[in-house]
């Protein structure tokens, strides 16, 4: 292979987002049903009442098919890391790879070992061992997401470490920045709250399924009572979290801001849309068609969330390719932002640096290699530019990007007035009488599988190319198989899921329509 | 403590997990023997039973040593799953189809049947033990590729590690090296599964047929064990200079890595003497059922050892084929020191972790599978 193939580069990408969005179709579940579940055993422990019992294994055995076929999606994803971004793991695989072995030191092994007490532990241990079994297998996911959040904030905000030319790759410096960086933390945070929703309009659907085929009114009746506070509180956070990770995205990321608004050209104030119809006529950024044929905005409020400032300037997609705006860097001073093009120039010298670097070290010329490495450091911050063949390429899909972020904050908002309405219905005793309410308790379930799978295209289509922002372009992280391997393997994959996938929803239908075990 | 020192380390972590690992593929192999072994329907729900409580630890140990291996030694980990992408891939589905086979073989509407959950788990435990196996023996026999790592300043063409074999992995089915170890470790994961049986499962008749079925196992997997072993050690090996670092074939060279490590020989030999220990004794003294946790122990013993052989006492951990210097040490293919000092702090857990997984698998299974608990309400597979 002389010359990397850009439908390698597609096939691969294509590859990797298939196995993270049926992947994540998983997990949420695993991580919001299993505190519900954890709970509803607490209440079990603490009175006594055989009836929590019954529901908590209900509820234990939807999570049990769940979670078996969100490992075999998930072990599919580390590897992939190396089958299909190789030149990835060796750039960045100082930094990247620790998170990953200390997620399966410090939580797979937490949750696979304590998930087999979980379930088979019933008769075996004492309640007090089995409901620390069940917390622990949650927190065991939970800190799972952790680090593999942190991995993943790290790409969208590399921090914390160097380059080292003599060994071609980032190097950590500071673990703790890594770890703390404020955009993993809010990652992670927004992550799992999300979860929280799902789980708990997982809960609330089936209930009210439940309820409309009037069957188990007790369980369903608790099970609501538990999600609704549950969700609700997981809606706010997440709401609270999402507003923290849009400023992180308007801080290190403007471009994914700009895209998941369809802001082509900036304003002071920006207001942020609440409903948009993207124009399909738009075809280049610098072209004069209006981008949208329709939009309802509320002026301020995105300059607001991106700068905490209401009357402050957000660049547009058209702003951050011309470049020229003010903007701060990172000692806090302000300065006339790049140009793309400006920015494709220095990433060429940086690129160029170090090979010149490599030549002049590899030949014992020192001095020479000081003036490369030094040229190379002063423009490493736009490394990955130097493989951008044409500026169009910086800016991501805009129609995926705004439609899927705008779904997800409806669908966020919503979910927070479902689990008010809810909780208060539920606690006047209302809920089972309102079947308007209940089927849409039922619809909530996919609209929520919906939610989350959006949150997810908007992070990671929102930031292409880049693997690593500004470092690293996806053309530069992928390995050198056949285009037409690849293509095999994505394809035996989307077979062999979809298989799964249906027969995960039938037995998962087929054991909610069968119910928990009957009382004794 | 010096780079080395924690490069060395790190290959100890990275090999004791790859040693767990093959110690858990009894689960594997027990998969293999499902229908050898269980000759009805309850003893194959026996059967799953037992091994699909403990599916998740190798599971778990697989994902692991992918992830130390990725955080210690990112060169390594690159050039093989980049370059042996069809092998590593076929293990991947071997190990897919493993995961929802135990949850999903008797619930009612699974769609496929249960004969098909019960193939999976047939594919997952020949392939997946045997792809695995051939995998491991190209850390001894090598691989085609080139590392470069000037390649990345080539716009066109950036990949620093490339694979010159256009079969990608497969061509390691062609090395006879690599398929003794192959067969060798599947035959060691039905040994070690039917030890598991006997400890695990009360059942007469099931007991009867894994003693019988062991002989004919541990047989196999010895002759296998033996042509690997002495073909590797007494073979060619891949060394390096300790100054100008340069790799160089070396005859013997991993029996002379065991001369010159005397505790890693010691070692090796009392694991394999554990081992055969437990599967005689299993053999000879019908009352004596404790043989998996000591050939278990054996098995982690051996394989460590071997796999300690190919990394340190200055020997190329993955040899390229294509081009001797493009072979990887763990001295060129490790992480930065500060990375390895920080994972080296987290790895002061692994105490920690093995302590609470040896508590909750005794928990577990404190008592061995019945046809009377099967028969139990409660979550069964």
């Amino acid at each position: 292979m002389e010359n990397i193939d850009p439908s390698l580069v597609d096939w691969s990408r294509a590859q990797f987002a298939l196995t993270a969005i049926y992947h994540w179709l998983f997990v949420p579940l695993t991580l919001g049903l299993g505190i519900i579940v954890s709970v509803m055993e607490t209440f079990y422990y603490k009175t006594g009442n055989p009836e929590w019992k019954r529901i908590t294994q209900f509820w234990m055995k939807l999570f049990g098919i769940n979670f078996a076929i969100g490992v075999a999606t998930g072990i599919i994803l580390e590897f992939e890391f190396g089958t299909n971004w190789s030149n990835y793991s060796w750039f960045v695989g100082d930094i990247f790879g620790a998170p990953l072995a200390i997620e399966g030191i410090m939580a797979f092994f937490m949750e696979s070992t304590f998930i087999a007490v979980m379930f088979f532990g019933w008769n075996k241990v004492s309640k007090g061992f089995h409901l620390a079994s069940t917390w622990l297998t949650v927190f065991g996911a939970t800190i799972s997401a952790l680090w593999i959040l942190v991995a993943n904030a790290w790409m969208q905000f590399p921090d914390g470490m160097h380059f080292n030319p003599e060994t071609v790759r980032n190097e950590m410096v500071d673990f703790w920045a890594v770890l703390f960086s404020p955009v993993a933390m809010n990652k992670f945070s927004h992550t799992v709250t999300s979860s929280w929703v799902l789980g708990s309009a997982f809960v609330i659907g089936v209930s009210a399924w439940f309820m409309l085929k009037k069957r188990e009114q007790s369980l369903s009746t608790k099970s609501i009572r538990i999600a609704a506070v549950f969700g609700l509180t997981g809606a706010l956070l997440a709401a609270i979290t999402g507003d923290g990770s849009a400023r992180q995205v308007a801080l290190h990321q403007p471009m994914k801001l700009a895209v998941m608004e369809g802001l082509y050209k900036g304003s002071n104030p920006a207001g942020l849309v609440l409903i948009g119809f993207l124009n399909p006529e738009k075809g280049t950024y610098d072209d004069d068609t209006n981008p949208f044929l329709f939009k309802l905005q509320i002026p301020g409020l995105l300059s607001l969330m991106a700068n905490r400032e209401l009357h402050s300037f957000v660049p547009g997609i058209t702003d951050l390719i011309n470049g020229g705006f003010p903007v701060e860097d990172t000692n806090g001073i302000m300065i006339q932002a790049l140009s793309a093009e400006e920015k494709m120039k220095r990433g060429k010298i940086a690129v160029q640096s170090l090979a010149s670097f490599r030549t002049a070290h590899e030949t014992g010329s020192d001095s020479l290699a000081a003036i490369h490495r030094a040229r190379l450091e002063a423009n490493y911050g736009q490394f990955g530019y130097g493989f951008i063949k044409d500026k169009k390429e910086l800016i991501p899909n805009v129609p995926i990007t705004f439609y899927t972020f705008h779904l997800m904050v409806l669908l966020g908002l919503f979910f927070i007035l479902f689990f008010a309405i809810s909780g208060i219905l539920i606690h006047k005793d209302l809920f089972h009488k309102w079947k308007g309410m209940l089927w849409l308790s039922v619809l909530s379930v996919p609209l929520a599988y919906l939610c989350s799978e959006c949150g997810w295209i908007v992070a990671e289509v929102g930031r292409q190319p880049w693997v690593i922002q500004d470092i690293m372009p996806a053309c530069a992280a992928v390995s050198a198989v056949s285009t037409g391997s690849v293509q095999t393997t994505f394809f035996l994959f989307a077979i062999l899921f979809t298989v799964l996938l249906v027969a995960e929803l039938s037995i998962l239908f087929r054991q909610i329509s069968k119910g928990p075990d009957p009382e004794h | 403590m010096d780079y080395t020192f924690y490069q060395q380390y790190w290959w100890f972590i990275v090999s004791l997990l790859g040693a767990i690992l093959v110690a858990l593929l009894f689960v594997q192999g027990g998969q293999t023997l499902l229908y050898s072994i269980g000759k009805n329907e309850l003893e194959r729900t026996m059967i799953i039973n037992t091994l699909g409580r403990k599916w998740e630890f190798t599971f778990t140990t697989l994902v692991t040593f992918g992830g130390a291996l990725f955080a210690s030694f990112p060169l390594f980990y690159s050039t093989s799953f980049g370059g042996a992408y069809w092998l590593w891939m076929l293990i991947l589905f071997c190990f897919i189809l493993q995961a929802v086979s135990y949850e999903f073989r008797t619930k009612s509407r699974n769609i496929l049947g249960q004969r098909t959950y019960e193939i999976f788990l047939m594919i997952n435990g020949f392939g997946g033990t045997f792809l695995l196996g051939v995998a491991v023996a190209t850390f001894f026999t090598g691989g085609n590729f080139i590392v470069n790592k000037s390649n990345l300043t080539n716009p066109l063409m950036p990949v620093i590690s490339t694979w010159t074999n256009p079969l990608h992995g497969l061509e390691a089915l062609l090395n006879i090296q690599n398929l003794l170890l192959g067969v060798c470790l599947l035959f060691l994961s039905r040994t070690l599964a039917l030890l598991y049986f006997i400890r695990t499962i009360n059942q007469e008749k099931i007991i009867q047929r894994s003693r019988k079925q062991l002989l004919y196992n541990t047989l196999i997997f010895l002759v296998f064990f033996l042509l690997f072993a002495g073909i590797t050690l007494f073979g060619k090996g891949y060394a390096v200079q300790p100054v100008s670092l340069e790799i160089y074939i070396e005859q013997s060279k991993y029996f002379d890595n065991l001369l010159k490590m005397p505790i890693v020989l010691l070692l090796l030999l009392t694991g394999v003497i554990l081992l055969l220990y437990s599967i005689i004794r299993t053999l000879t003294k019908d009352s004596y059922l404790k043989g998996f946790w000591i050939a278990g122990i054996g098995t982690v013993a051996t394989v460590l050892c071997l796999l300690l052989l190919i990394g340190w006492n200055n020997t190329a951990c993955y040899p390229s084929t294509t081009d001797l210097q493009s072979s990887l040490t763990i001295g060129n293919s490790s992480s930065s020191l500060f990375t390895l000092r920080v994972m080296t702090v987290v790895s002061l857990l692994i105490p920690f972790v093995l302590w609470y997984i040896f508590k909750a698998w005794k928990a577990v299974s404190n008592k061995p599978i019945d046809a009377k608990e099967m028969q139990e309400k409660g979550h069964q597979y």
